[in-house]
């Protein structure tokens, strides 16, 4: 375990210092104090496992392509944006833009997530991202999804209420805000609990899931479970609900009358 | 604008870079082409990040007095979302001794304007104390307009007519920010006051040295000028009364937010998009006595769609306040955060285009465009969040 300490260092420097030790072949680094730096991970490519303690800044593992992030915090905006392969773990919430264009790899995250994740999202060629998110979403989950597998669980709806001093609205946060998956066109998002159409895009269709869905839905948990320590069945006690875009050319005709 | 006095000249002193090679004249007012032409040609470091505005504000709901170092702590972390062309600071509770008075800080762009805005004071005004805003030499800011505030109050024969008090003084700070040339008052409130400037947050604060304030609420704002210019009245917070703002985004309803406010006597003269979220919160809540979650709802009001789908009264009373507020309407991505005698609060646009994080931790409550800005100053918050779009944080300071 190569240990970095990140107090007080500015994003250039601690970045190349992460850059020098994964190319000196370093395979265990543990980044120690980390708070708020940009850009940690991007670009960066091999096997090696980078521990970070503390709130990483946002444009986390951006064009990421091979190592693994473990977060143990929360973490912020603009996570593996057009990502390439490689896992990110994150123990806590995060925030809006995630996994943008994101083309491979795995984004783990044990609690909340913001806005806009997941748009854009695609595969390339034999790539296929996967995003797996254990608390709530909001607004815009999916949004243009053209590719890869989007994973919704509410592990923790009755905590999702905003704390006092917020305004909430009924009954609390629900479990995914408004234009759910609108402009899909590509990949499939599946839903721990229900889903009302009026969120979701018209090209989008809400459906249950068949046994190859449930065996993929499986397939994609058991290493989420396994990071975060929970129990498969636990998660698959409850229901899904399985999206899909069912039309490949929703706007064909929009500009044709 | 309604009185052109901010040519050049006024702007150009503070705006912190060496002047355009080879430029002649003075530079023209377009809004669209003082930032960004200029700061290229001055060869502007643009190795630097690009990014946006930071914000971040702190309360403690049981009035406790904090020293400004914790607010500059927080904002210094996020240092590169500006870009050293506006840095500001408002606290709440830091002039216990002249709690009574309205503590006017004054910006002058040449000592000799002084004398004409404090013949207009002084035959208003009952002045308590006149003093420049100390400040220290800082090697970044080499150049500043005199900075003097008074602790003032409105003579009892000029409020004879039935005018309401608060009205008088904002009709002052209206008169002096929109007629007289190179003066502009920056902060006008009680036991609250505004510090800001052309720098990055480190250099403004230690220009003001915030460090020696002591308030119980703190906003404070990095400032990236997109497209209005980066001059010392630009820098936010942006006040009136005892109101402060501070916004990362862009107002894009400025000229239809702007006309209607001028139709109640408010004069619109600092260049600046934000500038209406000041005087619209007066509006709303001081003069037409909404209270802070209605005038929310009217700033960053629902979506019909989300209107229709609402029940019975609900429906009725957020139709009314879109019908009644259309030209009050905020449109444009922002996140706000807008401090006031009783409380602070958090807004975000209604799509989350920019970034929120809100934390409580005991009696605090802090709010970030990022959550390291808050981390850095409370390692261990007993709750943090993302607040949802155009779900106000309403926090106030108990009784």
């Amino acid at each position: 375990m190569f240990d970095i300490d990140a107090k007080g260092v500015r994003f250039g420097e601690l970045n190349a210092s992460i850059r020098e030790a994964v190319a000196r072949g370093e395979k265990e680094i543990r980044v120690k104090h980390v708070n708020g730096q940009y850009y940690i991970g991007d670009g960066l490519r091999g096997g090696a496992v980078i521990t970070i303690e503390g709130v990483p800044g946002n444009d986390l593992a951006a064009f990421m392509d091979g190592p693994t992030l473990v977060i143990k915090d929360n973490a912020q905006d603009n996570i593996a944006n057009t990502m390439n392969s490689g896992r990110i773990i994150i123990h806590g919430h995060a925030g809006d833009v995630l996994g943008y264009g994101m083309r491979g790899g795995r984004l783990h995250i044990r609690g909340d997530v913001g806005y806009r994740v997941g748009i854009h999202m695609k595969g390339v060629k034999k790539q296929s991202p996967t995003i797996i998110v254990g608390g709530t979403a909001g607004d815009f989950f999916g949004e243009y999804m053209a590719g890869g597998t989007l994973i919704l669980l509410g592990l923790d709806e009755k905590d999702a209420k905003p704390p006092e001093g917020a305004q909430p609205l009924e009954g609390g946060h629900p479990l995914v805000g408004d234009y759910l998956a609108t402009g899909m066109h590509g990949g499939v998002i599946y839903i721990r609990g229900e889903v009302d159409k009026k969120q979701c895009g018209a090209e989008v269709g809400v459906m249950e899931l068949d046994a190859e869905d449930i065996k993929a839905l499986k397939d994609a948990l058991i290493p989420y479970c396994a990071d975060f320590g929970l129990k498969l069945e636990d998660v698959m006690k409850k229901g899904f609900k399985k999206l899909i875009p069912v039309s490949s050319r929703p706007y064909g005709n929009l500009y044709a009358y | 604008m309604n009185r052109d006095k901010r040519n050049a000249k006024f702007i150009s002193p503070y705006i912190g870079v060496e002047p355009l090679q080879g430029a002649s004249g003075p530079i023209g007012r377009n809004k669209n082409t003082q930032g960004g032409g200029r700061l290229q040609g001055a060869g502007f470091d643009f190795q630097k990040d690009i990014s946006g505005c930071g914000l971040t504000g702190l309360i403690s709901k049981d009035k406790k007095r904090l020293s400004g170092s914790h607010i500059v702590k927080s904002l210094c972390l996020m240092n590169d979302r500006g870009n050293g062309l506006g840095a500001g600071y408002a606290a709440y509770g830091i002039y216990p001794d002249f709690k009574d008075f309205y503590a006017f800080h004054v910006m002058y762009d040449d000592p000799s304007i002084r004398f004409t805005a404090e013949d207009l004071l002084k035959s208003n005004y009952h002045i308590e104390k006149i003093e420049e805003i100390p400040t220290s030499p800082v090697k970044a800011i080499p150049i500043s307009p005199l900075l003097v505030r008074y602790f003032i109050k409105p003579l009892k024969e000029k409020l004879a007519g039935g005018i309401e008090e608060a009205d008088f003084v904002v009709n002052t700070v209206m008169k002096i920010n929109s007629e007289i040339d190179g003066a502009y008052v920056f902060s006008s409130g009680k036991n609250m006051g505004a510090f800001k400037g052309v720098g990055n947050p480190k250099d403004i604060a230690d220009f003001f040295r915030i460090d020696e304030y002591e308030g119980y609420i703190w906003t404070a704002h990095t400032r990236f000028p997109t497209n209005t210019p980066g001059w010392w009245g630009g820098a936010h917070p942006f006040t009136l009364l005892d109101w402060s703002i501070v916004h990362n985004g862009e107002i894009s309803s400025y000229g239809i937010n702007k006309r209607y406010l001028e139709m109640y006597g408010y004069k619109l003269s600092l260049l600046t998009d934000t500038e209406v979220v000041a005087y619209l919160l007066d509006l709303l809540i001081r003069r037409h006595g909404l209270d802070i979650g209605a005038a929310c709802t009217a700033l960053a009001a629902p979506f019909w769609k989300n209107i229709d789908a609402m029940d019975g009264a609900q429906k009725e009373a957020v139709t009314a306040l879109r019908l009644a507020y259309g030209s009050a309407l905020l449109n444009g991505p922002f996140s706000i955060l807008f401090g006031h005698s009783r409380g602070l609060v958090g807004i975000n646009d209604r799509i989350k285009l920019r970034p929120l994080v809100a934390a409580t931790k005991d009696a605090m409550v802090y709010m970030a465009s990022e959550e390291s800005a808050i981390r850095e100053i409370c390692p261990k918050p007993d709750r943090v969040w993302a607040p949802r779009a155009g779900e106000p944080v309403v926090v106030e300071l108990k009784d």
